[in-house]
């Protein structure tokens, strides 16, 4: 794939880009989260680059490994010129707090329920969302479960369960292989279910 | 006759009304389990529309993440169901990708057989519920049976009806069967006999056809700004198809044309289903005449592939082989890698984030269906309640993908 | 018909039965039953994959309605069978719940597929672990999804339970507590030995 896009992104916005690679043969741009609504635009803009389909957005946890913990990535394409790229963005603390970055809804409409779903998952704000609320998961439920730090067998339930006598449930926590399996649930909550 | 109010202005005269809201979900029919739909309503014409998903979810990325490469195949599988094997090939191409490696000529062709027979299933099973929605239920029963005739192909290759899980990374989970084309090739002809049967039943009839043209327009701008991919995007004009666009597998060794339509109503988007039908049904004749009957199946990387089974109990390395990659899973280089195939609904991109384990960081799928459905709510936004049956049916929601 | 003994649970609805109720009623609940059992309508709660074997069971080919079972009426004031198809979430259970406790009695539950009975490999935040943790359910066919032979089994057996004018709910046959079987197994080592 050629390299087009990163060199005009480059010319155009200097030190905003912040890293490029292409690994795998996608290009993609690391750049700074202040300047991510300007740049969406740029590409969808520019006749070079005019990237009028809209992807993906989606965010990918960090928690750990790097200081801004969480990573925006937004993937475009384009129908004309067929190339695509990958934007990226650090926000976010290892708390979660300051993970804010500008909606690109005005820039494409799709952008809508992908925003809405990294927020549901990751608690990122996109700031400029028209409706920035739960998508997934209901509006009671509380935290974000993408997040590196929510256990993934952590339920909230709606609705009172019931108990029922003679039944077991799944397996518990030093049921089933304990050995051999790396997972990334950082901390587990000790009351599963 | 004097008016009796003559001193009162006339917006006074007016009968105060708030909207009547109506709530079409999350267990209705025509909503297909798992959607729902809050209408502000006046009369008949829905004012607003609030699509609300998320009563399927069943944290598939998260599940993801604790688990090898290689036991994500049968959550993939249970995303878009009606096509599981297209998910299964979506994915394994994607660690592929980031893996570096091809599997050989005779596994791309299995799997572009078995894709297409498994897009011919998510068509026909749209179109039929789409017409049981609107009360043809004929068709559906059709195009339900002649969905069993491809599902006895698939039982016979994977084992399993619906969620066969048969995908690997490096191949698939076993050869082709002795009798496979011989399988195919009878019962695609019998498939199209039934599509045949079905369209007749339908093409030619008034309410049918009234049901649907000129209902739910998309146009071609604000299909591609809303992200929508597939064949909801080409028949709001745009001829964009991955198959074409971007060939993965053998398709750019095959002859098929693209159905595109105008006007982006429901009645393109029946008929550019319909018409994929036959091209699909092209793909696969072609195929088979290409796919070369010896061959193997997997990759011959010991990283990647489980060796065979008398093997492991017989030889050292086998055994250990088999040790890594079922305990530690595949050891994919640390990285990120987009990649995308057309799926049933559209362009179904996976994601992934590798740390140099054998276990995901981060495993994404980017759902077509998702995309398409954020656009409901612009299309059913001055339209009757029920047209927005037809609307959503010609969408293709897949509730386990949409809402992964 | 002998005296009917209620579960290992105990419930608070008991049916009268054979000798206490007299022979002609007898004979009316038999006709009551067998028509209730012949003509259930259904209401498919459907949400998962489980659904394309629902549709492929309602199909020409494993024609369900030469059971009885083949008119679905999608609402719960008119149906007597809750099929639940598929897995039911935590956002999707209050739906759940209340569509059950708007259907009229007498009514059953058939849980269809191992996400409506025991959650399935869905072991995360979101999943209920079997829908009897909401509402109580008198078959379960496990499968993922289930064939559907398997399903008409269960329609079978859920048929049968009819006709023995059965209310109480499924109990779930437990499987052995590790504890107690190691405890078993220690008790049985220590016999052994002490015999020789």
């Amino acid at each position: 794939m050629s390299k087009l896009v990163l060199d005009i992104l480059k010319s155009r916005f200097g030190d905003d880009v912040l890293e490029t690679h292409s690994q795998f043969g996608d290009d993609t741009a690391v750049v700074n989260p202040a300047k991510w609504r300007e740049i969406a635009q740029f590409l969808r803009d520019d006749p070079r680059c005019a990237m009028n389909m809209f992807v993906d957005i989606t965010a990918v946890d960090w928690l750990g490994q790097r200081t801004p913990r969480f990573e925006v990535v937004l993937h475009v394409h384009s129908l004309d010129k067929a190339h695509r790229i990958r934007l990226k963005a650090r926000v976010g603390d290892d708390e979660g707090n300051g993970a804010e970055i500008e909606s690109v809804f005005p820039v494409w409409k799709g952008a809508n329920w992908f925003e809405r779903e990294t927020f549901d998952m990751f608690g990122v704000v996109f700031t400029g969302h028209p409706d920035l609320r739960r998508i997934l998961m209901y509006p009671e439920f509380k935290g974000h479960p993408l997040r590196k730090d929510y256990p993934a067998q952590k339920i909230q339930p709606l609705i009172e369960l019931r108990d029922v006598p003679d039944r077991f449930g799944p397996f518990g926590a030093d049921e089933g292989m304990s050995f051999g399996r790396q997972t990334h649930d950082y901390r587990r909550d000790e009351e599963t279910n | 006759m004097e008016p009796l109010d003559r001193d009162l202005e006339e917006g006074l005269l007016e009968l105060p009304s708030e909207p009547m809201m109506l709530n079409m979900g999350p267990s209705h029919p025509a909503m297909h389990g798992t959607v729902r739909i809050v209408l502000e309503l006046s009369g008949e014409m829905i004012q607003k529309a609030d699509v609300q998903i998320g009563y399927l979810h069943r944290g598939f990325e998260k599940m993801c993440e604790r688990g090898t490469w290689s036991q994500i195949f049968p959550y993939v599988d249970r995303c878009n169901y009606v096509s599981p094997m297209l998910n299964n090939v979506g994915f394994a191409l994607a660690v592929e990708k980031m893996l570096g490696v091809t599997v050989p000529e005779r596994c791309q062709y299995y799997r572009v057989v078995l894709g297409e027979l498994a897009r011919l299933c998510d068509h026909m099973i749209c179109s039929g519920a789409m017409c049981m929605e609107l009360g043809a239920f004929t068709p559906f029963l059709y195009f339900a049976r002649a969905r069993e005739i491809i599902w006895d192909i698939f039982e016979e290759e994977t084992g399993a009806r619906v969620t066969h899980s048969f995908g690997r990374v490096g191949g698939m989970a076993s050869p082709p069967s002795k009798f496979f084309k011989e399988m195919v090739r009878a019962g695609v002809p019998r498939v199209l006999e039934f599509i045949n049967e079905g369209e007749k039943l339908l093409l030619k009839n008034r309410i049918f056809l009234d049901r649907l043209e000129g209902v739910g327009v998309m146009p071609k701008e604000d299909a591609l700004a809303l992200g929508w991919t597939g064949i909801v995007l080409r028949a709001s004009g745009v001829p964009y198809d991955v198959r074409r666009a971007h060939p993965y597998l053998v398709y750019d060794r095959m002859e098929f044309d693209v159905p595109v339509g105008t006007t982006g109503d429901n009645y393109d988007r029946f008929m550019c289903r319909q018409e994929e039908i036959r091209q699909t049904a092209r793909i696969i004749e072609q195929a088979l005449d290409q796919m070369p009957d010896e061959g193997p199946i997997n990759i011959d990387d010991p990283r990647i592939i489980l060796p065979p089974k008398n093997e492991v109990y017989t030889t050292i390395e086998a055994t250990i082989q088999h040790f890594k990659i079922v305990m530690e899973g595949i050891k994919v280089p640390a990285g990120e890698c987009y990649s995308y195939t057309e799926a049933g609904n559209g362009e179904l991109g996976f994601y992934l984030v590798s740390d140099g384990s054998g276990t995901p960081y981060r495993c994404r799928i980017r759902p077509p269906c998702f995309a398409t459905t954020q656009g409901l709510q612009q299309l059913i936004t001055g339209l009757m309640i029920p047209d927005v049956v037809p609307t959503f049916g010609s969408l293709n929601m897949i509730g386990g993908e949409c809402d992964h | 018909m002998g005296e009917m003994t209620s579960g290992s649970g105990g419930s608070s609805i008991r049916v009268l039965e054979g000798s206490e109720t007299g022979f002609a009623t007898t004979r009316f609940d038999d006709l009551l039953n067998w028509a209730k059992k012949y003509s259930l309508f259904q209401y498919p709660f459907i949400t998962a994959c489980c659904a394309m074997e629902f549709m492929a069971m309602a199909s020409p080919r494993f024609d369900m309605a030469r059971f009885g079972a083949e008119a679905p009426r999608f609402s719960p004031r008119q149906s007597d069978l809750l099929w639940v198809v598929g897995t039911i979430s935590q956002r999707q259970a209050p739906a759940l719940r209340r569509i059950y406790e708007q259907m009229a009695d007498p009514k059953w539950v058939f849980s269809f597929g191992t996400c409506a009975s025991c959650g399935g490999f869905y072991d995360n935040y979101t999943t209920i672990a079997g829908i009897d943790k909401v509402i109580p359910v008198d078959v379960y066919v496990p499968g993922c999804p289930p064939r559907p032979e398997a399903v008409i089994d269960g329609l079978l057996l859920l048929q049968d339970k009819i006709a023995r004018g059965d209310r109480e709910p499924a109990i779930v046959k437990p499987r052995q507590d590790p504890a107690v079987v190691a405890g078993n197994l220690v008790r049985l080592g220590k016999k052994s030995t002490t015999e020789t």
